[in-house]
């Protein structure tokens, strides 16, 4: 059976709720992290597939300006942990609650 | 004709306050400042005598010299430059402005000596002749408006000059609001010229590039109004003049305004002379007759001059005859003289008008000065009833203020005698008011009788009689003085030359300054030199009678004539009168009534004054400004800070719990869309 674009578009929900669960329940700043990333990319995903479905390359091309941005914002978030880390010796995200150290 | 120096007339006494505020204040060297305010007001004396007088001089031609220093204002078609005019009319009043106001000047420079605001006095006195000179010489009607508005800045910084003493702080504001009343109609009536003339020039000038028309001879081609009530609120001719008439009365105390001039007193006596005698309080008169095309297209406007001249004349004449201050019975004096000369203006004759203001400004400055002489001799007592027998201990003023006191009572060959004498004949003769006119005529002349008597009484009470300062002295001082100076008795003294000097020039003048204006029914020659030099720049009022000059007024002449024999017989009637009741008994309790001023200051207090203070204690202050204003403000605030409160938990500082918000957010947009669609 040939894959479908409802399963790409199903498969992209269920990464994108499981990522913003975990945004939300998770307490440790990393696991968030990484939840993060999988949100964008279920949305990574959406792009590719409508993408394919609609023979049109901007979707793909648009999924690189995601990937970019994304690598940017590891390169800040991961340096921000580091140094709440350092200064806290936790990565719990409810300990950083004031916007100060 | 463009001068450039008029300019300087104005511009030295400004100089030489600024000089006197800025360095004057530093130096505190009494020869420096009295030297620097003297000075720059002796050189505007001499520009304007040079420009009144020169070959092409604004007395001497018809064309007004102008002096056009800077574009102000231009919106549209309307614009008000700063600009200079003189011409006849401006001329002479600068020429009497600037030489009374030296001689006062002079003066002041004795009296004043000692003063700790020494260089603050001499700087304001300066600012007040800037301002003066300002208003008179102004070629439109808002840079005079800014020059009046300047004279009442003045007169209010100079009779609150002693601010330590309550009375005087409380004076200077009284005359400050009062006025403010008067220039309220001034504007107003501004505004209302330049809507029906498109304009507010007194003058064509060319440099400026100004149309032909102007404020004043748009009127010369509009019709007479009617002489009815209705024509008052018409928004003509009439309506304009009697706004400018308000700010007049205002600034000139005429009834209902005159309260705040007697209280003005408060201020050192040079002021007195100088604003409230000489200069600004003609000020009204002036702009009446810089209008009076305006005014004699307006016989209702005329009518009601004339009626609240001849009321003030002998309303404030009464009052004065019984007042025991020295300066509270010249004040009063004052404000009557100016009743005459508002009653001049109504009846139309402007020159008489114009011509009493400068006898006035010569004698009244005289006796204000006068008395200032005899109370700086007592050591600061105004009351006249701790004076008397004065003449032996200051010869100089006692001769020079009783020539004033001649003057003012009609005396012939003295001044007031030829100016007081013109009024009356120019009132009697008044072809517009009928019978009326004999009327006003009677209360002119009942009033030149109570000058006489209240002259006299003054002369009495402070020069002949018993010695009554050897006695038990109050503390009325103008100013508190070390007071181991005043326990002993008052020994009075003469006043230094820089005081009697003044003196002596305004009693020459006051005795020889009449000689202008001498009638053709006394002369039989036409000698007239005022009413040939004012004739052209005056309107002329239809309802006046034509000038005496020509024999087929013969019979004129000779009732002309014989109205003088009768106010020279009302001037020495009052005379004997006062010196015969006051010379036996010069304390003499006078009408309750009278002394207390008719009880206008109480009615007012009453009927004005208690009402505004009671409705805006109780109105504005405590229901609008502390329930509408405050509340408003409070609850917008008291909002603010609830909606805060409760908004606060939102930002708990917990990552997780934005995150929760953000994917609300989100949800209820999704939901939103997917509920309505998607707006395309």
């Amino acid at each position: 059976m040939e894959p479908q674009l409802s399963w790409y578009l199903a498969l992209s929900a269920v990464l994108f709720t499981i990522g913003m669960t975990g945004v939300i329940i998770k307490r440790n700043v990393i696991g968030m992290f990484m939840c993060i990333e999988l949100m964008l990319n279920a949305v990574n995903l959406t792009f590719v597939a409508f993408a394919s479905f609609f023979q049109d390359v901007t979707g793909q091309l648009f999924v690189f300006i995601v990937m970019t941005v994304a690598a940017a914002e590891a390169a800040v978030g991961l340096g921000i942990i580091i140094a709440i880390f350092r200064n806290r010796e936790t990565l719990d995200v409810d300990e950083a609650s004031v916007l100060k150290l | 004709m463009e001068n450039n120096l008029l300019s300087v007339i104005i511009f030295a006494p400004l100089a030489g306050a600024a000089i006197n505020w800025l360095v004057g204040r530093r130096v505190r060297d009494e020869r420096f400042i009295g030297t620097i305010a003297c000075g720059s007001v002796a050189i505007s004396a001499i520009v304007a005598f040079y420009l009144a007088f020169n070959s092409h001089g604004a007395l001497r031609t018809e064309e007004p010299l102008l002096d056009h220093i800077w574009t102000w204002l231009r919106v549209g078609n309307f614009h008000a430059d700063f600009a200079l005019a003189m011409d006849r009319l401006s001329g002479t009043y600068a020429l009497f402005i600037t030489f009374v106001g030296f001689l006062i000047h002079v003066f002041a420079v004795g009296y004043m000596h000692g003063e700790k605001g020494f260089y603050r006095f001499f700087a304001y006195l300066n600012l007040f002749m800037f301002a003066m000179l300002t208003l008179v010489l102004a070629d439109n009607f808002v840079l005079m408006f800014v020059g009046w508005e300047g004279v009442g800045l003045c007169s209010y910084l100079l009779i609150g000059y002693y601010f330590e003493r309550k009375e005087a702080g409380d004076a200077a504001k009284k005359a400050f609001i009062t006025n403010r009343i008067g220039d309220w109609g001034f504007v107003l009536g501004i505004m209302l010229t330049f809507f029906l003339t498109g304009s507010v020039s007194f003058f064509a000038n060319p440099a400026a590039g100004d149309a032909a028309q102007t404020a004043l001879s748009y009127f010369k081609s509009v019709p007479v109004e009617p002489f009815t009530i209705g024509a008052l609120v018409a928004g003509g001719a009439t309506s304009v003049a009697i706004l400018l008439f308000i700010g007049a009365a205002g600034k000139s105390a005429q009834i209902p305004l005159y309260v705040w001039l007697p209280d003005a007193m408060a201020g050192p006596t040079p002021v007195s002379a100088l604003i409230h005698a000489a200069t600004m309080v003609t000020a009204g008169v002036y702009m009446i007759v810089r209008c009076s095309e305006i005014f004699v297209h307006a016989p209702t406007a005329m009518f009601i001059v004339a009626i609240i001249g001849a009321a003030t004349a002998i309303f404030a004449a009464t009052i004065g005859i019984a007042q025991n201050d020295i300066k509270k019975v010249l004040a009063y004096s004052t404000i009557s003289q100016l009743g005459y000369m508002f009653l001049a203006c109504g009846v139309g004759a402007f020159i008489a008008a114009i011509f009493h203001v400068i006898t006035h400004a010569f004698f009244k400055a005289l006796l204000f000065l006068g008395s200032g002489s005899v109370i700086h001799g007592m050591h600061h007592e105004q009351d006249m009833r701790r004076m008397g027998g004065l003449r032996k201990y200051m010869p100089i003023t006692f001769v020079t203020m009783v020539t004033g006191g001649l003057a003012i009572s009609g005396v012939p060959i003295f001044a007031g005698f030829f100016s007081k004498d013109e009024i009356l004949w120019k009132t009697w003769s008044a072809a517009g008011l009928g019978s009326f006119s004999k009327v006003l005529w009677a209360i002119g002349a009942t009033t030149a009788l109570l000058t006489a008597i209240y002259m006299t009484r003054l002369m009495v009470m402070t020069f002949w009689g018993n010695e009554r300062f050897r006695g038990t002295r109050s503390g009325h001082t103008e100013h508190e003085e070390q007071d181991d100076h005043h326990h002993h008795p008052v020994e009075p003294h003469e006043s230094p030359w820089l005081m009697t000097l003044p003196l002596i020039v305004l009693a020459v003048l006051s005795t020889v300054g009449g000689f202008i204006g001498i009638p053709y029914a006394l002369a039989n020659r036409d000698i007239n030199v005022i009413e040939h030099t004012l004739e052209p720049v005056v309107a002329h009022a239809p309802a006046v009678a034509a000038t005496d000059q020509t024999d087929e007024h013969g019979s004129e002449v000779n009732e002309e004539r014989l109205l003088t024999v009768v106010s020279v017989a009302i001037a020495f009637l009052g005379i004997g009168v006062g010196w015969v009741v006051f010379k036996r008994r010069p304390l003499l309790e006078m009408p309750r009534i009278l002394e207390n001023k008719y009880y206008v200051d109480e009615i007012y207090d009453a009927t004005l004054i208690h009402p505004i203070e009671t409705a805006s204690r109780e109105g504005l202050w405590k229901i609008v400004d502390v329930g509408v204003i405050d509340g408003l403000l409070h609850s917008i605030g008291e909002a603010v800070t609830e909606l805060g409160r409760v908004a606060r938990y939102l930002q708990a500082g917990f990552v997780r719990g934005y995150a929760a918000i953000i994917l609300t957010g989100a949800l209820i947009l999704i939901g939103l869309f997917a509920y309505f669609g998607f707006p395309r």
